[in-house]
């Protein structure tokens, strides 16, 4: 996993709630068997509207997505991740993650900041008003700062927040309690299945 | 202090606990399918590292199977591409897989209970979001992504930090004619699709009591679309009767030492939850989703609601947004909605009890003109069960498509989709925008209204035939 650590750039708002990860990248683009290519279909459906805001061209480049709340709702599929990842996004803003979705992210170094809702549309507000704004997210202080000044804290616990920093691997860090497992499963009961 | 029947689950599956670290949790079972695995199989491959445990894993070809022509090759070259890479991932790793054709092929969460293998106080996970209908037996059931199925594929284990829990209490008994999916849509619709968020949600009541075990795994199957990590419910004696001789269950002594263990699984009369909810099972009727998420749903009987009427900003443009899209007006009566599909299938409701609801209703009945009326089968067992019970004959003569297993129109990775500005009546989960094929509209219902929706060619409860 890519660590995550400082992050500046500029960012793109996304009003709408409830963006499901079927609307982040549609089921016909999950085919693939590869990690990469997925940028083509991120919000494949939306971005045919030539209105739609990924298409406005004061928004390019734009690396930290800012959206309404209850984002990456739906289905477990990570390709949303790598989709957003791959498009170019190191952070994704919102009032609300669906569980999966933010497990996913954090799994991949893709950051997820919660805020509350009126902050994250004061921010919305700040960026229409001007797209070249600067945004630095800064994991180590759990600070999101603006180049106006302003500055908002946003929570992530501990542990996610040093293995982002430091990029760490999960099953490496698990296969160091591989004994652990072993002897939990010497007490597993007798009748529990087996598939084989 | 008591526990609940969550905590229960979760800490007899507490392989390590540390100070300011996630619990890393054991998993009992996980069920592989061909779209979430291809690239955990080749993390593994790159790391040089192996499955710890094939024989606690099972696969099956699901999303991308074609429903019709099982013997041709798959016709869309990248599925045929994605079941091909299942197959040998399989074979190298050495796990079990159910290929299409298969007489144990299906959906995966209709094979792993069919099997016997979701069990009472069980910890399962698949890279699927829809793994929280294992709960219905008490199990510990969630969805993970790619990256925790490569992690348990490596280590049988999963890093959690501990979920918060939420009881749903459903008092009463539902009234004649409201089913499993109708509570399940009133509940969705009454806690939004964040409400359960970061919790495991305990269905509980008289209500659920009541529910056969196809109906609990409707219910605890849409759990993620109230946002929720899992959906359980304690496990009785109709979950025993469910699983008593299925392949994978246990038997003899086996059979009442767990037992014993199972009865065990119940929230203490003394444990609290984070929060509760109460829903009264009398108040309800047929419901139907009129938006873009499911918890955008309302009674059959009501009209297409008013956006100006969220007090909420962010609910009222979705709304307006959810009325565009689904090419709706505020004020139409949900009964004067006309579909020109309907899909009676999914994880949610491809079960036997299901295709009987939807058969009960069809018998002696035409499927209206211009409607057509897919019957897709959750499982090959589920549908060889329907053939001898004699529904393919009953869908057949009204005119319906009697279908292969498989995920099918849920989600239309496979040929089955609509077409832009096609309208369909589904028993699947997700009305989300274009998930049953771009630009499609879908009305979430029960069987029972999906198959009195294909006789009149609009949304439409049994009773009102």
């Amino acid at each position: 996993m890519e660590a995550f650590t400082v992050h500046t750039g500029r960012a793109v708002p996304l009003r709408r709630s409830n963006v499901d990860t079927d609307q982040i990248i549609p089921a016909v683009w999950l085919k693939q068997v590869s990690r990469t290519g997925f940028e083509k279909g991120l919000f494949a459906a939306w971005r045919e509207d030539p209105s739609f805001v990924l298409n406005d061209p004061a928004y390019a480049g734009a690396s930290i997505l800012v959206a309404g709340p209850d984002f990456g709702t739906g289905s477990s599929r990570e390709h949303a991740v790598w989709a957003l990842q791959q498009y170019g996004f190191r952070a994704v803003v919102a009032a609300r993650f669906g569980d999966i979705f933010r497990n996913n992210a954090t799994k991949m170094g893709l950051l997820p900041i919660q805020l509350p809702e009126a902050d994250v549309e004061r921010m919305q507000g700040k960026i229409e008003a001007d797209p070249a704004k600067e945004f630095t997210v800064d994991l180590d202080r759990r600070e999101l700062r603006c180049d106006d000044g302003g500055v908002l804290s946003f929570e992530i616990d501990d542990y996610t927040r040093w293995r982002l920093l430091e990029g760490l691997d999960d099953i490496g860090l698990t296969l160091r309690h591989a004994d652990a497992i072993a002897s939990f499963e010497q007490g597993r009961s007798s009748w529990l299945p087996v598939t084989a | 202090m008591g526990r609940t029947l969550a905590e229960k689950v979760y800490d007899a599956h507490v392989v390590r606990q540390a100070e300011g670290e996630p619990d890393l949790l054991y998993i009992d079972l996980h069920l592989v399918h061909e779209v979430t695995s291809p690239q955990a199989f080749d993390g593994l491959r790159m790391a040089g590292r192996l499955v710890r445990r094939p024989d606690l894993t099972i696969a099956t070809e699901d999303h991308n199977v074609p429903t019709t022509d099982l013997l041709a090759p798959i016709a869309d070259p990248v599925s045929r591409v994605q079941i091909e890479t299942l197959r040998k991932n399989c074979a190298e790793f050495g796990i079990r897989l159910h290929p299409m054709g298969d007489a144990g092929q299906g959906i995966v969460h209709v094979i792993g209970p069919q099997l016997g293998l979701t069990q009472p106080g069980m910890t399962v996970v698949c890279g699927d979001s829809h793994t929280s209908t294992h709960g219905a037996f008490g199990a510990l059931a969630f969805g993970i992504g790619t990256s925790e199925v490569e992690h348990v594929l490596a280590t049988q284990s999963l890093p959690q930090i501990r979920p918060k829990t939420m009881a749903i209490t459903v008092e009463n008994t539902l009234p004649y004619g409201v089913t499993a999916k109708d509570l399940i849509l009133a509940i969705i619709a009454r806690i939004g699709t964040g409400g359960g968020q970061g919790h495991i949600v305990e269905y509980r009541g008289e209500a659920i009591r009541a529910l056969s075990m196809e109906g609990r795994m409707t219910v605890c199957n849409m759990s993620i679309e109230a946002g929720a990590r899992a959906g359980m419910i304690a496990p009785d004696e109709t979950t025993f009767a469910y699983l008593e001789g299925r392949p994978h269950a246990p038997s003899g002594a086996e059979w009442e030492a767990a037992k014993e263990h199972w009865l065990s699984l119940r929230t203490d009369d003394d444990a609290t939850f984070d929060r509760e909810i109460v829903i009264d099972a009398a108040e309800l009727t047929p419901f139907v989703t009129w938006g873009t998420n499911p918890g955008q749903g309302v009674p059959l009987a009501a009209a297409v609601p008013d956006p100006a009427e969220f007090a909420d900003p962010a609910a009222r443009s979705a709304a307006e947004r959810a009325l565009e899209y689904m090419g709706l007006t505020a004020g139409t009566r949900l009964r004067d909605v006309a579909v020109d599909t309907v899909f009676v299938g999914s994880c949610t409701n491809g079960r036997i009890e299901d295709l009987r609801a939807a058969a009960d209703v069809v018998k002696g009945r035409r499927v209206a003109d211009g409607v057509r009326m897919l019957v897709v089968p959750g499982s090959m067992k589920v549908k060889k069960q329907a053939e001898q019970e004699g529904l393919k004959e009953v869908f057949s003569a009204a005119g319906a498509e009697w279908r292969e297993a498989g995920c099918s129109m849920c989600l239309g990775m496979n040929p089955d989709q609509l077409k832009p500005g096609e309208r369909s009546a589904s028993t699947s989960n997700r009305n989300f925008e274009g998930r049953q094929g771009k630009g499609g509209r879908t009305h979430l219902v029960s069987p029972a209204v999906a198959a009195a929706t294909a006789v009149t060619g609009r949304l439409t409860a049994p009773a009102d035939l």
